[in-house]
């Protein structure tokens, strides 16, 4: 297997990680495995190499201007040092990718983009900044970064034994832009994908490995590595939208129950006009939480319905470590969707009882945070 | 990797216990361990009949939905309750928790069943191309 290496490869190799490629990236899937690793983020601290993602830089004095009409959520009322989730849309409504935006300030934004997009969501901004946007600097910053997730309700105390900065100052959503980690230099953010309290980290390459090796010395028995499969089973059980299934280019925003992220009253931008209708109208088709009620797991793209009628399909299906449940989203038409409903999801031809739910997914804790 | 002595083995990582005119079927160590954990086993009818190589059943781990196969011919007498609610004892302990037991039809079809070492040889093969 020769696919892409991080700059946390040794480490992978160090710690055991069962190794898959992931889109052309060389990543493990586990460690000591999927449920031991999501329980750990849930109940203490867990590590990941994210280094894959993407990280695209726009600079200049439109700057703000050119993401403003970029993305569905409002950057001109987002503060200097924080950051924003949202969508960029096609015209048509349709995704092209989910990201965070930092802003360092008005003239100099962070994109941190999907790993599986980042090519076409370099080509997509590009191609936005001609015409008439060429004084906006648009740079592909991905192989200057390294970047490791720090995740679960033991995050802060454990990065505050070798960071520089008081941490209980560094509030959700906003990251400081150069923490010292041991001697390391690195922006870190207080965001994630897991439904954790936790820090994102970005660092030279070169010195990837030796905030790893720090995090989990200081953290000891409280802390362990987790590979890509407890990291999509975290975000499922926390109800976070995936590329490809939640959301995707036939997708819009507030079909994927998105609507929080999409800020009309900001002004133009990329698609408005047709969320704008579909506001209006009500989406034509709706996310809808499910709890299985037979027995099976739903997976992606498996079919659901409504006795023969075919309804939707599944985006994301797990058994959910922490909750002990099994669980699942699916995209479905409006006029069939209606919480506390029965449906069937097919599964190997046969149909399986499940049931429209609201409130059936993982919300942190308020002790966790 | 485990590999009893005692028993036989298929390509498709199953363990076979012949007892008398039955065999207990299972999955191996190697096959829990590259599935993950478990989460589900879709079991088989009791009572109903399969050629040797036909789907007996499906396993599904986190990340995986795995078929498992009929080593030999037979019809269903037994299957093992627990893993209805404990699929995980699958990963805990492969050789101790059977899957099914069969009626054993046609005894010469153990013959084209491999032996412990080569199934060893077989799972070292398989690790060496991935």
């Amino acid at each position: 297997m020769t696919g892409k290496r991080t700059s946390l490869y040794p480490m992978h190799q160090k710690y055991g990680g069962r190794m898959i490629d992931f889109n052309g990236w060389e990543l493990p899937v586990e460690y000591r495995g999927i449920i031991t690793e999501h329980n750990k983020v849930r109940e203490e601290a867990g590590l990941f190499d994210v280094s894959h993602m993407g990280e695209i830089e726009v600079q200049g004095v439109r700057a703000a201007a050119f993401v403003q009409n970029l993305v569905t959520n409002d950057v001109y009322t987002l503060e200097d040092h924080r950051i924003c989730y949202t969508l960029m849309c096609h015209a048509d409504g349709g995704i092209v990718d989910d990201l965070l935006v930092y802003k360092y300030d008005r003239n100099r934004f962070l994109l941190v983009v999907n790993a599986a997009n980042t090519d076409k969501d370099c080509s997509w901004i590009a191609g936005k900044s001609l015409p008439g946007w060429s004084d906006v600097m648009v740079s592909d910053l991905s192989s200057a970064y390294a970047q490791l997730a720090l995740q679960g309700p033991l995050s802060e105390t454990i990065l505050q034994k070798i960071c520089d900065r008081d941490l209980s100052k560094l509030n959700h959503y906003g990251f400081d832009p150069e923490m010292k980690i041991g001697s390391v230099s690195c922006l870190v953010s207080r965001t994630g994908y897991t439904g954790e309290d936790g820090f994102e980290i970005y660092m030279d390459p070169d010195h990837a490995v030796d905030v790893w090796e720090a995090l989990l010395e200081v953290g000891g028995d409280h802390i362990y590595p987790i590979g890509l499969g407890a990291r999509d089973t975290l975000r499922c059980e926390a109800k976070l939208p995936l590329y490809g299934h939640e959301i995707d280019r036939d997708i819009t925003p507030l079909e994927a129950g998105l609507g929080a992220f999409v800020k009309f009253d900001k002004g133009s931008f990329i698609g408005r006009s047709i969320l704008w209708r579909q506001q209006e109208e009500g989406p034509p088709r709706i996310l809808s939480e499910f709890e299985m009620i037979g027995k099976g797991i739903p997976r992606a793209h498996y079919e659901v319905r409504r006795g023969r009628e075919k309804i939707g399909w599944v985006t994301s299906g797990i058994y959910a470590p922490h909750l002990k449940t099994v669980i699942g989203l699916a995209l479905i038409k409006r006029e069939a969707y209606a919480p506390g409903e029965e449906f069937e999801v097919i599964i190997r031809n046969q149909p399986i009882k499940a049931c429209m739910k609201r409130g059936a997914f993982y919300r942190r804790p308020k002790n966790h945070y | 990797m485990k590999v009893p002595e005692e028993l036989l083995y298929s390509k498709e990582h199953e363990w076979i216990r012949v007892e008398g005119k039955s065999v207990f079927i299972g999955i191996t160590d190697f096959a829990q361990d590259h599935l993950g954990d478990i989460v589900y086993v879709e079991m088989p009818t009791i009572g109903k009949s399969f050629h040797a190589g036909d789907v007996l059943c499906v396993v599904e781990s986190v990340k995986a939905v795995a078929d498992v196969y009929a080593p030999v011919s037979g019809s269903i007498l037994e299957v093992n309750g627990n893993l209805d609610t404990e699929p995980e004892r699958l990963n805990q302990d492969p050789y101790g928790n059977f899957v099914a037991k069969m009626s054993l039809d046609d005894v010469s079809e153990l013959a084209a069943l491999l032996s412990p070492d080569a199934y060893r040889t077989l799972c070292q093969n398989q690790e060496k191309e991935s």
